[in-house]
């Protein structure tokens, strides 16, 4: 892997010399994800392999260029998984890039983000420089978390080269129910099972239908499953379902017109329902919400942040007016000084998160 | 120490000078500066480390913050915040010159929202009174260091503190939404969102753990969650602790994430019976106990999963509590660890490193050679779930040759933790305590790191500066002093 890391360095040199910025990329499945990337590509996939993993640590190291499915079928050979469910948005999908997008599926509401299963990464900064931060064990204060600023950095900070994450065994029973409830009722009720010992895994609300995933101990969903009620699917039916929530394949992402964009709102899940003209699908017990909508960026931006949120232009429309909501002043200038500081002369991914990073 | 009796007169004059600045300018909050006020905050729960500071003061209000800050940027002064100085690794030792900012006042619980399951707190409010607000509503706040009842959350926050919860419930960085605080420069920044997440990079994640040197927190929102219904714990012995080690990976290996699973090995154990009479198994080299919380039938099968993995795992007596005050009995001993071993000796030095659980039997035998090699008694507890060991050196701290002998033996276990793959803390911090230890686990190069990236938050560096990270001189001088695995510097002279 020497040779692997000595051709990244010199592509970093080159870069930095002829002031031609590098686009990292592993297979390319979230190309279209935050600003438009630029510069000359930089293929991150040689650099690849499970470097340790030992189930009873709960713990994986491997390079960024592994390709996701090949991490996740390790794991579960032994019953492990990778508790935020990270969406692949493709076949190819590398830990590189799915630690850089800091992307989470269905699971994030229960088991928590990405960013809160990363333990260690060794990065490659601007300068040339292979730095270690966190470790390969669970609590670990030493040094600054640096490790927790890359989850979601899309790769402006540096060539994340390795990662090592916190793994779980998978549950042991899971089920999913079906309810009928309008938005607001469905809201109301997410919050509410939300304070109460119930293992909920998973929420989807859409058109007046409330789907829960159930994931634990066998006694925990069955008992759950007679309390809450309302219909239970099939098991066979269950992870379709699930899966297509997760890649963005079910027909709300893949089917509708291309021509409204697509916005995502992270949002309190109290948050009231949001009034947008057209089509919503709400997950994460109400803290994400889709929309395929017309409206103009300025009055999704505004309504979200009026109710204690931001928005993200996921897909589509017009890139001009910003991926990400903008940064507060004070924010933006200590993310640049922390670009400054990985990468002094603004070789990876400039522009990729925000137009000043 | 500083007696400013023993300082030039122009130093003391300078001093006075600054004194008089400040006491001006924060005429409006209270500020002591008589050494009799100060000198309840020359050290933190670190003892063996004091400094008096210049000053204290203790505003009431974000504004007083900010204006305190202001001033001490313009005068150069260096700020040490501090929440109940409970930290053990001298994260709240003030600096000679500066003065501490104290969060006391800040002790309200702003809002508590059972809906969605948040508290607004104060910095100054502390880790167990969240929980005990939030219990009628069925809700509590999940980590849960041992100084609980006393550790505030801005504290929790500049540590990133842990608890014997941690594996099941996550450590600090993982339950806080929100952070609202002052930059040296006087600035109000939020770093995270009521939201699942926050635009732009993770300011948050970095920023819990980083030991008070980016920002004073004002305000912090975190996250509840529903208390478990019931909890069941086993007490299992082990006659090598080897063996419990492998029982330890077995359990996680078998699917089971327990709500606690702690250890002590033989000599803990009969200490700590001394001190609590909970009839713990004497003749165990190692005693297990490991917790399920939930519903009564969730707990149930989980109870029976583990002791099945137990059975085949060498295990030579097994216990499960029947009630709640045997659950709670069963815990005494692991709870009363520290102030059992404080009974066995004068003073005990506290050691936090982390590291892999395939390597905790190697650990322990290691150990076991360093209490000969530094003369020293050294009794062992550990979260055994996420590897975090916490070794006890006793020692009598009015030796000051014990003393110096114990700051070695802990060093040892600390480098002997890095050579394993863990760290040097998993939940204390590195404060001043562990800061030449930084020295061995991370590189030049990824110390400069560090370096700018504290400059990114505080590019005047006057942010409780000096701890936690050490610099390229500090490492060299370090160096030069350390030798590797135990050989005491003059070793021709007699240790006992």
């Amino acid at each position: 892997m020497t040779d692997m890391l000595d051709s990244f360095r010199a592509a970093v040199e080159r870069a930095t010399r002829d002031q031609t910025p590098l686009q990292l990329v592993g297979s390319g499945s979230k190309h279209w994800y935050g600003e438009t990337p630029h510069g000359t590509p930089l293929d991150t996939r040689g650099h690849a392999g499970i470097v340790a993993y030992d189930p009873a640590e709960l713990v994986i190291t491997a390079r960024c260029g592994t390709s996701l499915a090949e991490i996740e079928a390790t794991l579960a050979e032994q019953g492990q998984m990778l508790a935020f469910e990270p969406p692949h948005f493709g076949p190819g999908a590398t830990l590189g890039g799915c630690v850089a997008a800091g992307l989470s599926g269905p699971r994030r509401q229960a088991a928590g983000a990405l960013r809160d299963f990363i333990l260690g990464v060794q990065l490659l900064d601007g300068q040339g420089r292979v730095l270690n931060f966190g470790g390969q064990v669970m609590k670990n204060v030493a040094g600054y978390d640096v490790a927790r600023l890359l989850p979601g950095s899309l790769g402006v900070l540096g060539l994340i080269l390795q990662v090592s994450l916190k793994v779980l065994p998978k549950p042991f029973a899971e089920a999913t129910l079906r309810f009928e409830l309008y938005e607001a009722e469905a809201l109301s009720r997410l919050n509410q099972w939300g304070g109460q010992p119930l293992p909920i895994s998973a929420s989807a609300w859409q058109d007046g239908v409330l789907h829960l995933r159930l994931s634990g101990a066998e006694a925990a969903v069955a008992g759950a499953c007679i309390k809450l009620g309302g219909e239970r699917l099939l098991d066979a039916d269950c992870s379709a379902l699930w899966q297509g929530l997760r890649e963005q394949t079910a027909p709300f992402f893949a089917g509708r017109v291309e021509s409204a964009p697509l916005w995502r709102l992270a949002l309190p899940s109290t948050a009231r329902s949001v009034a947008l003209p057209g089509a919503q699908l709400i997950e994460w017990g109400g803290g994400q919400r889709w929309w395929r909508s017309d409206a103009p960026a300025e009055q999704v931006r505004t309504l979200t942040e009026q109710l204690g949120g931001h928005a993200t232009l996921w897909r589509g429309g017009d890139r001009a007016v910003g991926v990400f909501a903008p940064l507060a002043a004070p924010l933006l200038q200590i993310q640049r000084r922390l670009k400054a500081t990985f990468d002094p002369a603004g070789v990876f991914n400039p522009g990729r998160l925000y137009p000043t990073l | 120490m500083t007696e400013t009796a023993t300082l030039p007169v122009a130093e003391r004059q300078r001093r006075a000078d600054l004194v008089h600045k400040l006491r001006a300018a924060f005429a409006d909050c209270q500020f002591l500066f008589e050494t009799e006020d100060t000198v309840a905050y020359e050290c933190d729960g670190l003892a063996a480390y004091r400094q008096l500071p210049l000053a204290v003061a203790l505003p009431e209000t974000e504004a007083q913050v900010q204006h305190i800050l202001r001033v001490c940027t313009e005068l150069k002064v260096p700020v040490v915040p501090r929440g109940a100085g409970t930290c053990l690794s001298g994260g709240a030792l003030p600096i000679e010159d500066g003065i501490v900012l104290s969060l006391a006042k800040f002790k309200h619980i702003v809002e508590l929202n059972p809906l969605a399951r948040t508290a607004t707190v104060q910095p100054g409010v502390r880790n167990l009174a969240i929980s005990e607000a939030a219990a009628p509503y069925g809700l509590y706040y999940a980590p849960d260091p041992s100084s609980q009842i006393a550790c505030t959350i801005g504290g929790n926050v500049a540590e990133n503190s842990g608890g014997v919860h941690c594996l099941k419930y996550g450590l600090t960085v993982n339950n806080i939404l929100k952070v609202r605080a002052v930059t040296m420069d006087g600035e109000v920044v939020e770093f995270g969102s009521l939201a699942p997440d926050a635009p732009g990079l993770d300011l948050l994640g970095v920023f819990i753990g980083s030991e008070g040197m980016f920002a004073v927190v004002t305000e912090v929102v975190v996250k509840l969650v529903p208390k478990p219904q019931c909890a069941q714990v086993i007490m299992a012995s082990f006659d090598d602790v080897v063996k419990g080690g492998e029982a330890v990976a077995a359990i996680i290996a078998a699917g089971i994430i327990p709500a606690g699973l702690e250890m002590m090995d033989g000599p803990a154990t009969r200490a700590v019976e001394e001190f609590v009479h909970a009839g713990y198994d004497l003749s165990a080299a190692a005693i297990l106990l490991c917790e399920a919380d939930g519903t009564p039938e969730e707990v149930a099968e989980e109870i029976a999963r583990t002791i099945a993995v137990l059975e085949t795992s060498g295990v030579t007596r097994i216990q499960v509590s029947q009630s709640e005050a045997e659950r709670l009995m069963f815990w005494s001993g692991r709870k009363n660890a520290f102030p059992a071993a404080g009974r066995l000796s004068p003073d005990y030095y506290c050691m936090d490193g982390t590291i892999p659980r395939r390597h905790i039997g190697t650990l322990l035998g290691r150990i076991a050679e360093m209490e000969r090699q530094y003369a020293l008694r050294c009794i062992n507890v550990f979260h055994a779930g996420d590897g975090n060991m916490h070794p006890l050196i006793l020692f009598n701290g009015n030796d000051a040759d014990e003393w110096h002998r114990a700051e070695l033996f802990g060093a040892d276990i600390l480098e002997t933790c890095v050579e394993l793959g863990g760290t040097i803390t998993g939940e204390h911090g590195v404060g001043v305590e562990k800061i030449n230890s930084m020295c061995v686990q991370f590189s030049p190069e990824e110390r400069d790191a560090f370096f700018a990236v504290k400059h990114a938050f505080d590019p005047v560096g006057l942010l409780n500066n000096d701890k936690a990270i050490p610099t390229r001189a500090r490492c060299a001088e370090y160096g030069k002093l350390h030798v590797h695995h135990g050989q005491l510097p003059h070793p021709d002279l007699p240790r006992f």
